[in-house]
């Protein structure tokens, strides 16, 4: 009973920290307006510090609540699908990359990073039934690759401080 | 713990050659794309996935695009697209974000903005 208090507790701090991080990210200004889409996905260092200490199904757990938490917060509607989509895709390839233990967290993170833009694209593609998106899918692969190497760096750090058991 | 340390040893290199192969096959793939993508001659706006119209690149003129309430606030969506010296930009946009409007203005075949939230995309084709 303790031990379950404990986790609810865990989880719950993990929910605001990526909710925290999601704002923390809305401050920043866009460094490069040309392409629209590219973030660094701060809220991912919560997401792959769950997926690590929790799993896979607390990890879905918290990214969605994060998404439906943020939509209402700081985004429209239209914003939702894309998230949902980029988010639950991510953390699909993640989990499967995790499991095969082939990368450190930083190979994961950039994995998770760019199929973040892959489920986007995609959705926008169906959505928008428009193909010629496809060509973003070059520079926001490329801005996802360097943002999940500095993600996965900052969620190596914190999963080797913090050891939730 | 020395196996461990081998182990994750192994785990960083694939990392390294997995992220340097994957920019350089990006980057290669954006330069030739960029590279071997002629000027445009048409600009084409599709509004909620259906072609809308189109216009001569060469010619300038500033319209605008309206779509009945797609985000359901009751107000209607209203873009402003500009057409100047060979190249479309979006003036400016009701939406929330403002992203089509921070876009570059476009003039190579393929190359687009798109709105999402009004659902917007505007295209240029040979």
């Amino acid at each position: 009973m303790k031990l379950k208090t404990k986790r609810v507790a865990h989880i719950g701090l993990c929910t605001a920290a990526a909710l925290i991080l999601a704002y923390v990210e809305t401050l920043i200004p866009p460094i490069f307006t040309a392409v629209p889409g590219i973030k660094i996905g701060l809220p991912n260092i919560a997401i792959i510090f769950a997926l690590y200490s929790f799993g896979l199904p607390w990890a879905a757990a918290i990214s969605f609540v994060r998404i439906v938490a943020v939509t209402l917060l700081f985004g429209n509607p239209m914003i939702f699908a894309y998230s949902v989509a980029g988010a639950f895709l991510s953390l699909f390839v993640m989990a499967v990359l995790k499991k095969a233990d082939f990368f450190s967290e930083v190979g994961v993170s950039v994995c998770g990073g760019v199929f973040h833009n892959v489920g986007q694209i995609l959705t926008a593609m169906l959505l928008l039934e428009n193909t010629k998106l496809g060509y973003y899918l070059i520079v926001l692969a490329i801005s996802g690759t360097v943002s999940g190497v500095l993600v996965g760096i900052c969620s190596a750090q914190v999963l080797k401080r913090i050891i939730v058991k | 713990m020395e196996e461990k340390n081998i182990k994750s040893r192994g785990r960083m290199k694939n990392d390294l050659i997995f992220i340097l192969s994957l920019l350089t096959i990006l980057i290669i793939l954006g330069v030739f794309f960029y590279l071997f993508r002629g000027e445009g001659s048409t600009v084409c706006v599709e509004i909620d996935g259906k072609l809308f119209d189109s216009f001569s690149i060469s010619e300038n003129r500033e319209m605008k695009l309206g779509t009945p309430d797609a985000d359901g606030d009751g107000e209607e969506e209203l873009n402003i697209l500009v057409i100047e010296n060979g190249r479309a930009y979006m003036k400016s946009a009701t939406c929330p974000d403002g992203i089509c409007v921070a876009h570059r203005p476009i003039s190579r075949d393929g190359e687009s903005i798109v709105c999402l939230p009004h659902k917007i995309v505007v295209f240029v084709e040979e």
